[in-house]
Protein backbone atom coordinates (compact mmCIF):
# COMPACT_ATOMS: atom_id res chain seq x y z
CA UNK A 1 0.00 0.00 0.00
CA UNK A 2 1.60 3.43 -1.06
CA UNK A 3 1.51 5.67 1.98
CA UNK A 4 0.24 9.13 1.49
CA UNK A 5 2.36 12.09 1.99
CA UNK A 6 -0.46 13.89 4.10
CA UNK A 7 -4.13 12.36 5.48
CA UNK A 8 -7.39 13.82 6.84
CA UNK A 9 -6.58 12.27 9.83
CA UNK A 10 -4.11 9.94 11.30
CA UNK A 11 -4.46 7.42 14.29
CA UNK A 12 -1.82 6.28 15.98
CA UNK A 13 -3.27 3.09 17.48
CA UNK A 14 -5.38 0.34 16.50
CA UNK A 15 -6.93 -0.54 19.76
CA UNK A 16 -10.57 0.05 20.18
CA UNK A 17 -10.17 4.23 20.73
CA UNK A 18 -8.34 4.28 17.50
CA UNK A 19 -10.55 1.99 15.22
CA UNK A 20 -14.17 4.07 16.54
CA UNK A 21 -12.29 6.98 16.30
CA UNK A 22 -10.64 6.34 12.69
CA UNK A 23 -14.51 4.77 11.64
CA UNK A 24 -16.27 8.08 12.90
CA UNK A 25 -13.50 10.04 11.64
CA UNK A 26 -14.34 7.97 7.68
CA UNK A 27 -18.31 8.39 8.45
CA UNK A 28 -17.79 12.21 9.22
CA UNK A 29 -16.32 13.57 5.88
CA UNK A 30 -12.47 13.04 6.19
CA UNK A 31 -11.74 11.16 3.23
CA UNK A 32 -8.08 9.65 3.48
CA UNK A 33 -7.56 8.13 7.20
CA UNK A 34 -5.04 6.05 8.22
CA UNK A 35 -4.19 4.57 11.44
CA UNK A 36 -0.51 3.17 12.68
CA UNK A 37 0.20 -0.05 14.43
CA UNK A 38 3.09 -1.41 16.13
CA UNK A 39 1.62 -4.81 16.22
CA UNK A 40 1.66 -7.14 13.20
CA UNK A 41 -2.33 -7.05 13.41
CA UNK A 42 -5.25 -4.28 14.27
CA UNK A 43 -6.90 -4.73 17.60
CA UNK A 44 -4.95 -3.72 20.64
CA UNK A 45 -5.33 -5.67 23.55
CA UNK A 46 -8.54 -6.70 23.26
CA UNK A 47 -6.74 -9.56 21.17
CA UNK A 48 -5.27 -11.22 24.18
CA UNK A 49 -8.30 -10.72 26.42
CA UNK A 50 -10.52 -13.48 25.25
CA UNK A 51 -12.71 -13.83 28.25
CA UNK A 52 -16.02 -12.48 27.62
CA UNK A 53 -18.51 -9.18 28.90
CA UNK A 54 -17.40 -6.99 26.04
CA UNK A 55 -19.83 -5.00 24.14
CA UNK A 56 -23.40 -4.97 26.44
CA UNK A 57 -23.20 -1.21 26.24
CA UNK A 58 -22.10 -0.74 22.53
CA UNK A 59 -23.67 -3.59 21.19
CA UNK A 60 -26.44 -4.63 23.70
CA UNK A 61 -24.51 -8.05 23.87
CA UNK A 62 -21.82 -9.71 25.43
CA UNK A 63 -18.88 -11.12 23.53
CA UNK A 64 -14.96 -12.20 23.67
CA UNK A 65 -12.69 -9.43 23.42
CA UNK A 66 -11.60 -10.41 19.91
CA UNK A 67 -15.00 -10.57 18.68
CA UNK A 68 -15.93 -6.72 19.97
CA UNK A 69 -12.26 -5.90 18.66
CA UNK A 70 -13.67 -8.02 15.17
CA UNK A 71 -16.35 -5.90 14.57
CA UNK A 72 -14.45 -2.65 14.23
CA UNK A 73 -11.88 -4.38 12.41
CA UNK A 74 -14.01 -5.26 9.82
CA UNK A 75 -16.01 -2.13 9.71
CA UNK A 76 -12.59 -0.26 9.48
CA UNK A 77 -11.63 -1.88 6.58
CA UNK A 78 -15.28 -1.95 4.72
CA UNK A 79 -15.01 1.82 5.49
CA UNK A 80 -11.68 2.06 3.49
CA UNK A 81 -9.85 2.78 6.18
CA UNK A 82 -5.74 2.78 5.49
CA UNK A 83 -3.95 0.62 8.13
CA UNK A 84 0.16 0.83 8.17
CA UNK A 85 0.94 -2.00 10.48
CA UNK A 86 4.19 -2.86 12.17
CA UNK A 87 5.08 0.37 11.91
CA UNK A 88 6.14 1.89 15.00
CA UNK A 89 5.30 6.09 15.70
CA UNK A 90 9.15 7.95 16.81
CA UNK A 91 8.02 11.22 17.01
CA UNK A 92 5.07 13.58 16.20
CA UNK A 93 5.34 17.29 16.17
CA UNK A 94 3.16 20.05 17.76
CA UNK A 95 1.92 20.97 13.69
CA UNK A 96 1.04 17.35 14.07
CA UNK A 97 3.92 15.76 11.53
CA UNK A 98 4.72 12.17 11.95
CA UNK A 99 7.41 10.20 11.79
CA UNK A 100 7.26 6.61 11.85
CA UNK A 101 9.39 3.11 10.98
CA UNK A 102 8.64 -0.09 9.95
CA UNK A 103 9.21 -2.80 7.76
CA UNK A 104 7.50 -1.17 5.12
CA UNK A 105 9.24 1.24 3.97
CA UNK A 106 12.37 2.82 6.19
CA UNK A 107 11.39 5.87 8.09
CA UNK A 108 8.35 7.31 6.87
CA UNK A 109 7.05 11.21 7.53
CA UNK A 110 3.54 11.84 7.11
CA UNK A 111 1.52 15.35 7.47
CA UNK A 112 -2.05 14.32 9.36
CA UNK A 113 -4.71 17.66 9.31
CA UNK A 114 -6.00 16.35 12.31
CA UNK A 115 -4.33 13.67 14.69
CA UNK A 116 -6.00 10.98 17.36
CA UNK A 117 -3.37 9.35 20.17
CA UNK A 118 -4.83 6.09 21.21
CA UNK A 119 -1.71 4.45 21.97
CA UNK A 120 -3.26 3.07 25.09
CA UNK A 121 -1.62 2.54 28.25
CA UNK A 122 1.41 -0.07 29.64
CA UNK A 123 1.19 -2.22 32.97
CA UNK A 124 2.93 -1.12 35.75
CA UNK A 125 6.14 -3.32 36.69
CA UNK A 126 7.84 -4.39 39.76
CA UNK A 127 9.96 -1.67 39.49
CA UNK A 128 8.10 0.85 39.99
CA UNK A 129 6.37 -0.56 43.20
CA UNK A 130 9.85 -0.99 44.60
CA UNK A 131 9.34 -4.92 45.64
CA UNK A 132 11.74 -5.85 47.77
CA UNK A 133 13.68 -9.29 47.46
CA UNK A 134 15.78 -11.41 44.76
CA UNK A 135 15.37 -10.73 40.87
CA UNK A 136 14.69 -13.89 39.40
CA UNK A 137 12.86 -15.44 36.61
CA UNK A 138 9.65 -15.61 37.16
CA UNK A 139 7.73 -12.25 38.04
CA UNK A 140 5.81 -10.66 34.96
CA UNK A 141 3.06 -8.44 34.31
CA UNK A 142 -0.53 -10.05 34.38
CA UNK A 143 -0.96 -9.02 30.63
CA UNK A 144 2.25 -10.06 29.72
CA UNK A 145 1.19 -13.81 31.29
CA UNK A 146 -1.94 -13.33 29.43
CA UNK A 147 -0.40 -12.59 26.04
CA UNK A 148 1.47 -15.75 26.34
CA UNK A 149 -1.39 -17.96 27.29
CA UNK A 150 -4.09 -16.49 25.62
CA UNK A 151 -1.75 -16.02 22.09
CA UNK A 152 1.31 -17.47 22.16
CA UNK A 153 0.52 -20.46 23.69
CA UNK A 154 3.05 -20.46 26.32
CA UNK A 155 2.31 -20.79 30.57
CA UNK A 156 4.56 -19.30 32.34
CA UNK A 157 4.50 -21.41 35.35
CA UNK A 158 2.63 -23.81 37.49
CA UNK A 159 1.93 -22.65 41.03
CA UNK A 160 1.08 -18.43 41.11
CA UNK A 161 0.53 -16.09 43.78
CA UNK A 162 -1.10 -12.57 41.94
CA UNK A 163 -0.45 -9.18 43.68
CA UNK A 164 -3.32 -6.95 42.25
CA UNK A 165 -7.34 -7.57 42.81
CA UNK A 166 -7.95 -5.57 39.45
CA UNK A 167 -9.96 -6.98 36.91
CA UNK A 168 -6.66 -8.43 35.27
CA UNK A 169 -5.12 -10.27 37.88
CA UNK A 170 -8.21 -11.75 38.60
CA UNK A 171 -9.29 -13.02 35.10
CA UNK A 172 -5.33 -14.33 34.76
CA UNK A 173 -6.22 -16.35 38.07
CA UNK A 174 -9.22 -18.23 36.80
CA UNK A 175 -7.57 -18.25 33.33
CA UNK A 176 -4.74 -19.96 34.11
CA UNK A 177 -6.81 -22.05 36.65
CA UNK A 178 -8.42 -23.33 33.53
CA UNK A 179 -5.29 -24.22 32.00
CA UNK A 180 -4.07 -25.86 34.84
CA UNK A 181 -2.03 -24.28 36.84
CA UNK A 182 -2.44 -23.91 40.38
CA UNK A 183 -3.62 -20.16 41.52
CA UNK A 184 -2.23 -20.01 45.37
CA UNK A 185 -3.42 -16.64 46.28
CA UNK A 186 -4.21 -12.95 45.12
CA UNK A 187 -2.99 -10.61 47.68
CA UNK A 188 -4.12 -6.77 47.27
CA UNK A 189 -2.84 -3.97 49.23
CA UNK A 190 -5.94 -2.02 49.68
CA UNK A 191 -8.66 -3.15 51.99
CA UNK A 192 -11.27 -3.52 49.24
CA UNK A 193 -11.35 -5.47 45.79
CA UNK A 194 -10.05 -3.30 42.93
CA UNK A 195 -11.67 -4.74 39.88
CA UNK A 196 -15.32 -5.64 39.05
CA UNK A 197 -17.27 -7.58 42.07
CA UNK A 198 -18.64 -9.81 39.37
CA UNK A 199 -15.23 -10.89 38.62
CA UNK A 200 -14.37 -11.33 42.21
CA UNK A 201 -17.22 -14.06 41.75
CA UNK A 202 -16.95 -15.80 38.37
CA UNK A 203 -12.84 -15.97 38.72
CA UNK A 204 -11.85 -16.10 42.48
CA UNK A 205 -14.70 -17.98 44.23
CA UNK A 206 -16.02 -20.27 41.62
CA UNK A 207 -12.73 -21.61 41.56
CA UNK A 208 -12.14 -21.37 45.57
CA UNK A 209 -8.92 -18.87 44.99
CA UNK A 210 -8.36 -16.59 48.40
CA UNK A 211 -8.05 -12.96 48.04
CA UNK A 212 -6.53 -11.80 51.02
CA UNK A 213 -6.87 -7.66 51.48
CA UNK A 214 -4.40 -5.56 53.15
CA UNK A 215 -1.98 -7.84 52.15
CA UNK A 216 1.10 -7.56 49.52
CA UNK A 217 4.26 -9.14 48.98
CA UNK A 218 6.82 -8.09 51.28
CA UNK A 219 9.55 -9.99 49.35
CA UNK A 220 10.94 -12.01 46.63
CA UNK A 221 12.76 -15.79 47.39
CA UNK A 222 14.76 -17.40 45.02
CA UNK A 223 17.47 -16.98 43.20
CA UNK A 224 17.40 -18.36 39.21
CA UNK A 225 13.40 -18.79 39.65
CA UNK A 226 10.88 -17.90 41.98
CA UNK A 227 10.79 -20.15 44.88
CA UNK A 228 8.16 -18.27 47.22
CA UNK A 229 7.16 -15.40 48.41
CA UNK A 230 7.08 -13.40 51.56
CA UNK A 231 3.14 -12.23 52.08
CA UNK A 232 2.61 -9.53 54.75
CA UNK A 233 -0.41 -7.92 55.95
CA UNK A 234 -0.34 -3.89 55.93
CA UNK A 235 -2.43 -1.07 57.90
CA UNK A 236 -4.14 1.95 56.45
CA UNK A 237 -0.63 3.30 55.90
CA UNK A 238 0.32 0.24 53.81
CA UNK A 239 3.24 -0.35 56.58
CA UNK A 240 3.42 -3.71 57.11
CA UNK A 241 2.00 -5.52 60.42
CA UNK A 242 4.83 -6.99 62.05
CA UNK A 243 4.30 -10.90 62.57
CA UNK A 244 2.30 -11.21 59.47
CA UNK A 245 4.54 -12.43 57.56
CA UNK A 246 3.77 -15.70 55.59
CA UNK A 247 5.71 -17.51 53.04
CA UNK A 248 3.95 -18.89 50.41
CA UNK A 249 5.86 -21.24 47.92
CA UNK A 250 4.84 -20.36 44.34
CA UNK A 251 7.22 -20.77 41.25
CA UNK A 252 5.70 -17.06 39.49
CA UNK A 253 4.37 -14.11 40.76
CA UNK A 254 2.27 -12.02 38.41
CA UNK A 255 1.62 -8.22 38.96
CA UNK A 256 -1.46 -6.57 38.31
CA UNK A 257 -0.66 -3.52 40.41
CA UNK A 258 -2.34 -0.43 37.71
CA UNK A 259 -1.68 1.12 34.01
CA UNK A 260 -0.71 3.93 32.47
CA UNK A 261 -1.41 5.90 29.77
CA UNK A 262 1.18 5.98 27.13
CA UNK A 263 2.19 9.45 26.42
CA UNK A 264 5.70 9.32 25.33
CA UNK A 265 4.80 10.79 21.94
CA UNK A 266 2.16 13.07 23.53
CA UNK A 267 4.82 14.45 25.56
CA UNK A 268 7.07 15.63 22.22
CA UNK A 269 4.02 17.21 20.67
CA UNK A 270 3.69 19.43 24.14
CA UNK A 271 0.30 17.98 24.79
CA UNK A 272 -0.69 18.73 27.98
CA UNK A 273 -0.37 16.05 30.67
CA UNK A 274 -2.68 16.05 33.43
CA UNK A 275 -0.88 14.94 36.78
CA UNK A 276 -3.98 12.78 37.82
CA UNK A 277 -4.60 10.80 35.30
CA UNK A 278 -1.22 10.82 33.89
CA UNK A 279 -3.04 11.48 30.48
CA UNK A 280 -3.83 14.29 27.96
CA UNK A 281 -5.78 17.20 29.65
CA UNK A 282 -9.23 17.31 26.19
CA UNK A 283 -12.17 19.25 26.33
CA UNK A 284 -15.47 17.85 25.52
CA UNK A 285 -14.02 17.24 21.72
CA UNK A 286 -11.16 15.07 23.21
CA UNK A 287 -8.87 17.75 22.02
CA UNK A 288 -6.01 18.18 23.79
CA UNK A 289 -4.23 21.75 24.18
CA UNK A 290 -2.48 21.47 21.15
CA UNK A 291 -4.88 22.60 18.13
CA UNK A 292 -5.73 19.49 16.04
CA UNK A 293 -4.56 16.45 18.51
CA UNK A 294 -7.30 14.84 20.32
CA UNK A 295 -6.99 11.83 22.02
CA UNK A 296 -8.92 8.90 23.01
CA UNK A 297 -9.28 5.83 25.17
CA UNK A 298 -6.90 4.71 27.90
CA UNK A 299 -4.36 6.96 26.74
CA UNK A 300 -6.11 9.60 28.28
CA UNK A 301 -7.19 7.78 31.48
CA UNK A 302 -7.48 3.81 32.18
CA UNK A 303 -11.65 2.85 31.40
CA UNK A 304 -13.06 0.03 33.37
CA UNK A 305 -14.99 -1.04 29.95
CA UNK A 306 -13.94 -0.97 26.94
CA UNK A 307 -17.65 0.68 25.55
CA UNK A 308 -16.89 3.27 26.98
CA UNK A 309 -13.49 3.55 25.09
CA UNK A 310 -15.14 2.74 21.62
CA UNK A 311 -17.45 5.89 22.61
CA UNK A 312 -14.43 7.98 23.34
CA UNK A 313 -13.06 7.29 20.23
CA UNK A 314 -16.14 8.32 18.36
CA UNK A 315 -16.23 11.48 19.64
CA UNK A 316 -12.51 12.18 18.94
CA UNK A 317 -13.19 10.62 15.28
CA UNK A 318 -15.89 13.38 14.62
CA UNK A 319 -13.71 16.59 16.13
CA UNK A 320 -11.20 15.19 14.06
CA UNK A 321 -12.96 14.99 11.30
CA UNK A 322 -14.44 18.28 11.45
CA UNK A 323 -10.97 19.67 12.19
CA UNK A 324 -9.59 17.94 9.13
CA UNK A 325 -12.44 19.56 7.21
CA UNK A 326 -11.66 22.75 8.78
CA UNK A 327 -7.87 22.26 7.35
CA UNK A 328 -8.88 21.35 3.90
CA UNK A 329 -11.45 24.79 3.37
CA UNK A 330 -7.98 26.68 4.70
CA UNK A 331 -5.90 24.86 1.80
CA UNK A 332 -8.41 25.46 -0.59
CA UNK A 333 -8.95 29.20 0.12
CA UNK A 334 -4.69 29.60 0.43
CA UNK A 335 -2.43 30.31 -3.15
CA UNK A 336 0.78 29.91 -2.79
CA UNK A 337 3.01 33.10 -3.64
CA UNK A 338 5.84 31.61 -5.74
CA UNK A 339 9.10 33.84 -6.04
CA UNK A 340 10.28 33.78 -9.60
CA UNK A 341 12.52 35.27 -11.83
CA UNK A 342 14.98 37.67 -9.28
CA UNK A 343 12.54 37.38 -6.96
CA UNK A 344 14.81 36.40 -3.29
CA UNK A 345 10.92 35.82 -1.27
CA UNK A 346 7.05 37.01 -1.03
CA UNK A 347 5.61 38.36 2.47
CA UNK A 348 2.67 36.87 2.86
CA UNK A 349 4.14 33.47 1.00
CA UNK A 350 0.51 32.75 0.52
CA UNK A 351 -2.70 34.36 0.20
CA UNK A 352 -6.05 33.54 1.17
CA UNK A 353 -8.50 34.37 -2.24
CA UNK A 354 -11.52 35.14 -0.33
CA UNK A 355 -10.15 37.94 1.06
CA UNK A 356 -9.38 39.42 -2.09
CA UNK A 357 -13.52 40.03 -2.58
CA UNK A 358 -13.08 42.35 0.12
CA UNK A 359 -10.42 44.14 -1.10
CA UNK A 360 -6.60 44.01 -2.47
CA UNK A 361 -3.99 42.15 -1.07
CA UNK A 362 -0.50 43.93 -0.42
CA UNK A 363 2.76 42.14 -1.20
CA UNK A 364 6.45 42.80 -0.36
CA UNK A 365 9.26 41.22 -1.84
CA UNK A 366 12.79 41.77 -2.04
CA UNK A 367 15.04 40.88 -5.12
CA UNK A 368 17.98 38.83 -5.87
CA UNK A 369 19.79 40.65 -8.23
CA UNK A 370 20.03 44.81 -8.61
CA UNK A 371 18.49 45.57 -12.21
CA UNK A 372 19.77 49.57 -12.58
CA UNK A 373 17.15 49.69 -15.49
CA UNK A 374 13.71 50.21 -15.62
CA UNK A 375 11.88 46.97 -14.53
CA UNK A 376 8.50 45.29 -14.52
CA UNK A 377 6.81 44.02 -11.35
CA UNK A 378 4.39 41.50 -12.97
CA UNK A 379 2.39 39.03 -11.13
CA UNK A 380 0.65 36.12 -12.89
CA UNK A 381 -0.79 32.74 -13.04
CA UNK A 382 2.52 31.05 -14.38
CA UNK A 383 1.18 31.51 -18.00
CA UNK A 384 -1.13 34.98 -18.20
CA UNK A 385 -0.38 37.95 -16.66
CA UNK A 386 -2.72 39.47 -13.71
CA UNK A 387 -1.40 42.76 -12.85
CA UNK A 388 1.95 44.07 -13.67
CA UNK A 389 3.49 47.90 -12.25
CA UNK A 390 7.03 50.13 -13.30
CA UNK A 391 9.80 50.85 -11.25
CA UNK A 392 12.66 52.86 -12.50
CA UNK A 393 15.13 50.20 -10.76
CA UNK A 394 15.15 47.14 -8.25
CA UNK A 395 17.75 46.72 -5.85
CA UNK A 396 17.93 44.07 -2.94
CA UNK A 397 18.27 46.26 -0.53
CA UNK A 398 14.91 47.90 -0.99
CA UNK A 399 11.25 46.02 -0.38
CA UNK A 400 9.27 46.39 -3.47
CA UNK A 401 5.49 46.52 -2.41
CA UNK A 402 3.02 45.69 -4.99
CA UNK A 403 -1.00 45.25 -4.64
CA UNK A 404 -3.07 42.31 -5.94
CA UNK A 405 -5.94 44.56 -6.65
CA UNK A 406 -9.68 43.56 -5.88
CA UNK A 407 -10.99 43.35 -9.47
CA UNK A 408 -8.70 40.35 -10.16
CA UNK A 409 -10.69 38.24 -7.93
CA UNK A 410 -12.02 35.62 -11.20
CA UNK A 411 -8.50 34.98 -12.72
CA UNK A 412 -6.94 34.70 -8.64
CA UNK A 413 -10.04 32.26 -7.49
CA UNK A 414 -9.32 29.83 -10.80
CA UNK A 415 -5.22 30.39 -10.24
CA UNK A 416 -3.24 27.21 -8.85
CA UNK A 417 -0.59 29.69 -7.63
CA UNK A 418 1.00 33.04 -8.26
CA UNK A 419 3.96 33.80 -9.31
CA UNK A 420 5.89 37.46 -9.01
CA UNK A 421 8.69 38.03 -11.57
CA UNK A 422 10.68 41.17 -11.86
CA UNK A 423 12.13 41.43 -15.13
CA UNK A 424 14.04 44.04 -17.40
CA UNK A 425 11.75 46.63 -19.50
CA UNK B 1 -43.53 -28.10 55.99
CA UNK B 2 -43.12 -24.59 54.60
CA UNK B 3 -39.26 -23.46 54.39
CA UNK B 4 -38.25 -20.44 53.59
CA UNK B 5 -34.70 -19.41 52.94
CA UNK B 6 -32.94 -15.85 51.87
CA UNK B 7 -29.85 -16.78 49.91
CA UNK B 8 -27.38 -13.59 49.09
CA UNK B 9 -25.96 -14.17 45.25
CA UNK B 10 -24.13 -11.76 43.39
CA UNK B 11 -24.99 -11.08 39.72
CA UNK B 12 -22.22 -11.21 37.50
CA UNK B 13 -24.59 -10.42 34.44
CA UNK B 14 -23.06 -7.19 33.63
CA UNK B 15 -20.48 -5.55 35.39
CA UNK B 16 -22.54 -3.60 38.02
CA UNK B 17 -22.31 -6.66 39.84
CA UNK B 18 -25.73 -6.19 42.34
CA UNK B 19 -26.40 -8.30 45.25
CA UNK B 20 -29.14 -10.21 45.13
CA UNK B 21 -31.64 -11.41 47.57
CA UNK B 22 -33.50 -15.02 46.71
CA UNK B 23 -36.17 -15.84 49.10
CA UNK B 24 -36.82 -19.80 47.75
CA UNK B 25 -38.43 -22.83 49.47
CA UNK B 26 -36.01 -25.70 48.54
CA UNK B 27 -35.37 -25.68 44.68
CA UNK B 28 -38.50 -23.19 44.23
CA UNK B 29 -37.84 -19.96 43.79
CA UNK B 30 -40.44 -17.29 45.44
CA UNK B 31 -39.34 -13.78 44.97
CA UNK B 32 -36.09 -12.38 44.13
CA UNK B 33 -35.39 -8.97 45.52
CA UNK B 34 -32.68 -5.93 43.96
CA UNK B 35 -31.69 -6.36 40.22
CA UNK B 36 -32.98 -6.31 36.88
CA UNK B 37 -34.94 -8.54 35.32
CA UNK B 38 -31.74 -10.36 33.17
CA UNK B 39 -30.38 -10.59 37.29
CA UNK B 40 -33.48 -12.46 37.69
CA UNK B 41 -32.92 -14.83 35.40
CA UNK B 42 -29.33 -15.26 36.86
CA UNK B 43 -30.60 -15.84 40.14
CA UNK B 44 -33.16 -18.39 39.12
CA UNK B 45 -30.54 -20.20 37.51
CA UNK B 46 -27.82 -19.89 39.32
CA UNK B 47 -29.36 -22.21 42.38
CA UNK B 48 -30.24 -25.04 40.24
CA UNK B 49 -28.05 -25.09 37.17
CA UNK B 50 -25.13 -22.91 37.84
CA UNK B 51 -23.71 -22.00 34.51
CA UNK B 52 -20.53 -19.72 33.06
CA UNK B 53 -19.73 -18.31 29.46
CA UNK B 54 -15.97 -20.25 29.31
CA UNK B 55 -13.64 -18.53 27.04
CA UNK B 56 -10.41 -20.47 25.79
CA UNK B 57 -8.04 -21.38 22.77
CA UNK B 58 -7.56 -24.12 20.48
CA UNK B 59 -4.09 -24.74 18.73
CA UNK B 60 -4.63 -24.02 14.87
CA UNK B 61 -2.27 -24.10 12.61
CA UNK B 62 -1.38 -21.84 9.18
CA UNK B 63 -2.62 -18.71 11.12
CA UNK B 64 -0.89 -16.01 12.56
CA UNK B 65 -1.06 -17.11 15.76
CA UNK B 66 -0.36 -20.94 17.13
CA UNK B 67 -3.78 -20.43 19.13
CA UNK B 68 -7.47 -19.23 17.91
CA UNK B 69 -9.61 -18.12 20.80
CA UNK B 70 -13.07 -19.58 21.11
CA UNK B 71 -15.48 -19.06 23.40
CA UNK B 72 -19.08 -21.08 24.24
CA UNK B 73 -21.92 -19.86 22.44
CA UNK B 74 -24.02 -19.73 24.97
CA UNK B 75 -23.22 -20.27 29.40
CA UNK B 76 -21.94 -23.76 30.08
CA UNK B 77 -22.83 -26.13 32.97
CA UNK B 78 -20.22 -25.01 35.78
CA UNK B 79 -19.65 -28.71 37.14
CA UNK B 80 -18.64 -30.00 33.21
CA UNK B 81 -16.51 -26.92 32.98
CA UNK B 82 -13.02 -29.07 33.33
CA UNK B 83 -13.87 -31.41 30.71
CA UNK B 84 -14.68 -29.57 28.62
CA UNK B 85 -11.32 -27.87 29.25
CA UNK B 86 -10.14 -31.50 28.42
CA UNK B 87 -11.96 -31.33 25.24
CA UNK B 88 -10.62 -28.42 23.65
CA UNK B 89 -7.07 -28.97 24.37
CA UNK B 90 -7.45 -31.91 22.47
CA UNK B 91 -8.73 -30.04 19.30
CA UNK B 92 -7.08 -28.67 16.38
CA UNK B 93 -8.46 -26.48 13.88
CA UNK B 94 -6.47 -25.10 10.55
CA UNK B 95 -6.76 -21.44 9.18
CA UNK B 96 -8.81 -19.89 7.68
CA UNK B 97 -11.12 -19.78 10.50
CA UNK B 98 -14.12 -16.88 10.42
CA UNK B 99 -15.78 -15.51 13.34
CA UNK B 100 -18.42 -16.83 14.98
CA UNK B 101 -17.41 -20.11 13.00
CA UNK B 102 -17.94 -23.61 15.13
CA UNK B 103 -14.97 -24.91 15.75
CA UNK B 104 -16.24 -27.85 18.16
CA UNK B 105 -20.78 -28.67 18.14
CA UNK B 106 -22.21 -29.60 20.61
CA UNK B 107 -19.85 -30.03 23.21
CA UNK B 108 -20.04 -32.72 25.35
CA UNK B 109 -23.70 -33.00 24.20
CA UNK B 110 -24.97 -29.80 26.02
CA UNK B 111 -26.23 -28.68 22.77
CA UNK B 112 -23.73 -25.43 22.92
CA UNK B 113 -21.79 -24.59 20.59
CA UNK B 114 -17.77 -23.71 20.60
CA UNK B 115 -17.50 -20.32 18.35
CA UNK B 116 -14.43 -18.83 17.27
CA UNK B 117 -13.78 -15.19 18.40
CA UNK B 118 -12.16 -13.73 15.70
CA UNK B 119 -11.29 -14.59 12.13
CA UNK B 120 -7.56 -16.00 11.63
CA UNK B 121 -6.51 -15.57 8.05
CA UNK B 122 -4.60 -18.20 6.49
CA UNK B 123 -0.54 -17.03 6.88
CA UNK B 124 0.55 -16.16 2.51
CA UNK B 125 4.20 -16.82 3.95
Amino acid sequence: MPIKEKYDVVVIGSGPGGLAAAIEAKKNGAEDVLIIERDVEPGGILLQCIHSGFGLEVFGKDMPGPAYAQHFISDALTAGIELLLDTMVIDITPGRRIFACGKHGGLIDIQARALVLSMGCRERTRAQIRLPGTRPAGVYTAGTAQRWVNVEGYMPGRNFVILGSGDIGMIMARRLTLEGAKVEQVLEVMPYLTGLTRNYVQCLMDFGIPLHLSHTVNRIIGNKRVEAIESIQVDERWQPVPGTAQVVPCDTLLLSVGLIPENELSRKAGVKIDPITAGPWVDDGFETNVPGIFAAGNVVHVYDLVDWVTEAGYAAGRSAAQFALREREKERRHIPMIAGLNVRYIVPQAIDKENLKEGDIRLQLRVTQPLEKLVWIEISDGENSITRKRAPYARPGEIITLTIPQRAYDQVAKAGQLRVDVTKR
Amino acid sequence: MYMEEITKLICITCPKGCTLEVQRDGDTVLKVEQGCKRGHEYARRELVDPRRMISSTVKITGGEHPLLPVYTADAFPKPRIPDLMTALRKLGVKAPIRMNQVVLADALGTGINILASRDMPKLSR
